[in-house]
């Protein structure tokens, strides 16, 4: 753990003195901020935009620019269990806790993340799921563990089954050199609160310029008048909806009745 | 035609919901259970998680037994008393049955004893109830008259102080059983999440001997007023209930029901138990499937409450 934190002390470090020689700017825009779940929401497909600034002082990029942008959802513990054989029946033997893990996850760039930059800063910025830190518990203690322990591993595949966890590399178009273009696909179980969008503008391998977004998906109309009630007057709630079964019941029992 | 359900935070398809009430509310309409031991593993199979699937699915078991049970009191073919009697017993096994539910929880086998419960519940339940039909359907093929209420036949609990008089099921019993019997149902149905009215209703023919004239409006009666309460109860401690998905449920459920209720009426008795029994033995063996074969994915991932 030492060790690591003298790492990033020194990756923070050349990073604080590499900046200022490069003066490119990335701006980054989504084209909703306020993603509303109503009734009828079935998913939504967001736009994120934007361009490189750059000026003529600027040094030559014989690479051209790289972007990854990474999307992260609202934070969420999520319990992983492993499952095992015991006297013939499949038993939960060993779970583990994710604390704090995004509830949502997209990680997407214009090219393969290992052609961008290499592996080392990809793991310093946590860039590509792969390299992203999962907080695990298993039961007191709290360690962030390796990046091929199996818990880790299958909690990533089982995410992006759900498509909640995803890594497009893909994802960004260029239009023009310093324009670029890509899609956020948020699936309907996407879960509401606070989005951030971190973009990170590489240059000849090196990380030069980042700017972040932000958006928010929330509920509205019926689905948000259900979700407060049931959370603020749930005796009422609970009251109405066993009071609304009976009369469903009873209204069935008139309308069907033959005698 | 999809929609977002606010609690389970999912979109479904409301036909598909509509379809799953009207089906699962006919088979409870036909044999006069709440039909939540069917309907809780559907909507899971859906994707609703385990809980929500639990809470909601209270809503429409009170439903569809109000509407078969209102058929049931006018045709005066409900048992009060019996009612209240169970009540009594089931009031008690609901307590301890949250208790052992918390309990488990914090030990983390709570999965695997619902699992295993199920299993061996329905199965016993299933091939008991099998048995003892198909034996009624030869019986009566040899020409011997079907006669569930053998006079003689009593068993050792009919010698048990505390006899009570039920009027409306003309029976003559020991209150004990009767209490034992609304504690089992109330416990079971804490823990696993069901009604327990496939539980209740053999076990009123076949150990009080309850006429089958007012057996399922008294076990509609009960499983009401426990499922309703029990819609408040989970609404209040885990704010689980949907209510758009329990109304979507309700409103194919309680149709069902209205046509279950009339397809049971012309199929006798015994053929009755007999499908009830294959339908439970069915379940039953889908869950012990679920417990050994090999599932698609060793991990599996589920929220904790409190993540923010």
């Amino acid at each position: 753990m030492r060790s690591r934190l003298a790492t990033l002390g020194v990756a923070l470090a050349a990073l604080a003195l590499a900046t200022p020689a490069a003066a490119e700017r990335v701006i980054a825009s989504v084209s909703n901020h306020r993603v509303q779940v109503s009734s009828s929401f079935t998913g939504e497909e967001l736009v994120l935009f934007g361009s490189i600034e750059h000026t003529p002082n600027d040094p030559e990029r014989r690479g051209g620019y790289d972007l990854i942008a990474t999307v992260s959802g609202p934070r969420q513990n999520l319990e992983t269990f492993r499952r095992d054989r015991v006297l013939g029946i499949w038993v939960n033997v060993d779970s583990r806790v994710f604390d704090n893990v995004p509830a949502y996850l997209a990680v997407l760039a214009n090219r393969p993340l290992d052609m961008i930059t290499n592996g080392e800063t990809l793991r310093r910025l946590q860039l590509g799921l792969a390299n992203v830190v999962l907080l695990q518990r298993a039961a007191v203690t709290i360690a962030d563990s390796s990046l091929d322990d199996p818990f880790r591993l299958n909690f990533l595949k089982l995410r992006q089954k759900q498509q909640l966890y995803r890594e497009a590399t893909n994802g960004i178009t260029f239009l023009t050199p310093t324009l670029y273009r890509a899609t956020i696909p948020l699936p309907a179980e996407s879960p509401t609160g606070d989005y951030e969008v971190d973009v990170r503008l590489f240059a000849d391998g090196a990380p030069i310029a980042r700017t972040t977004s932000a958006f928010e998906v929330y509920k509205t109309g019926i689905e948000q008048v259900v979700t407060s009630a049931a959370r603020d007057h749930s005796f009422v709630y609970g009251l109405t909806t066993a009071m609304m079964a009976l009369l469903t019941g009873w209204l069935a029992s008139i309308v069907f009745r033959r005698d | 035609m999809q929609i977002y359900l606010p609690i389970a935070d999912l979109p479904v398809n409301i036909f598909v919901i509509l379809a799953i009430g009207l089906a699962v509310g006919f088979i409870s309409g036909m044999f006069g259970i709440g039909g939540g031991f069917l309907m809780t593993p559907l909507l899971i199979f859906l994707g609703v998680t385990p809980a929500v699937a639990v809470a909601s699915v209270t809503g429409h078991i009170a439903a569809s037994s109000m509407s078969g049970a209102a058929s049931y009191w006018r045709r005066n073919a409900v048992d009060v008393a019996l009612v209240f009697m169970l009540l009594a017993g089931g009031l008690v096994g609901t307590v301890v049955g949250v208790w052992l539910f918390t309990l488990l929880r914090s030990l983390g086998h709570l999965d695997l004893t619902i699992g295993l419960s199920y299993v061996v519940l329905l199965c016993v339940v299933g091939a008991l109830m099998v048995t003892e039909s198909l034996r009624a359907i030869i019986r009566s093929r040899q020409g011997k008259p079907v006669e569930l209420r053998r006079p003689g036949s009593h068993t050792w609990f009919h010698g048990l102080p505390f006899k009570v008089r039920f009027k409306r099921s003309r029976i003559y019993v020991s209150a004990i059983p009767v209490w034992a019997i609304g504690f089992i149902i109330g416990f079971v149905g804490a823990v696993m999440g069901i009604g327990g009215g496939f539980l209740l209703v053999p076990m009123l023919i076949y150990l009080l001997r309850v006429p089958t004239a007012t057996v399922i409006g008294t076990s509609m009666v009960l499983t009401l007023v426990t499922m309703a309460s029990a819609t408040v109860l989970h609404a209040v401690t885990n704010h689980l209930v949907d209510a758009l998905l329990a109304l979507l449920l309700m409103v194919g459920g309680v149709i069902g029901a209205q046509f279950g209720a009339r397809a049971g009426a012309r199929i006798s008795g015994e053929w009755l138990r007999l499908l009830l029994g294959l339908l439970v033995l069915a379940v039953g063996i889908r869950f012990a499937l679920n417990l050994v074969l090999t599932p698609d994915e060793l991990y599996f991932l589920r929220p904790l409450e409190g993540g923010q």
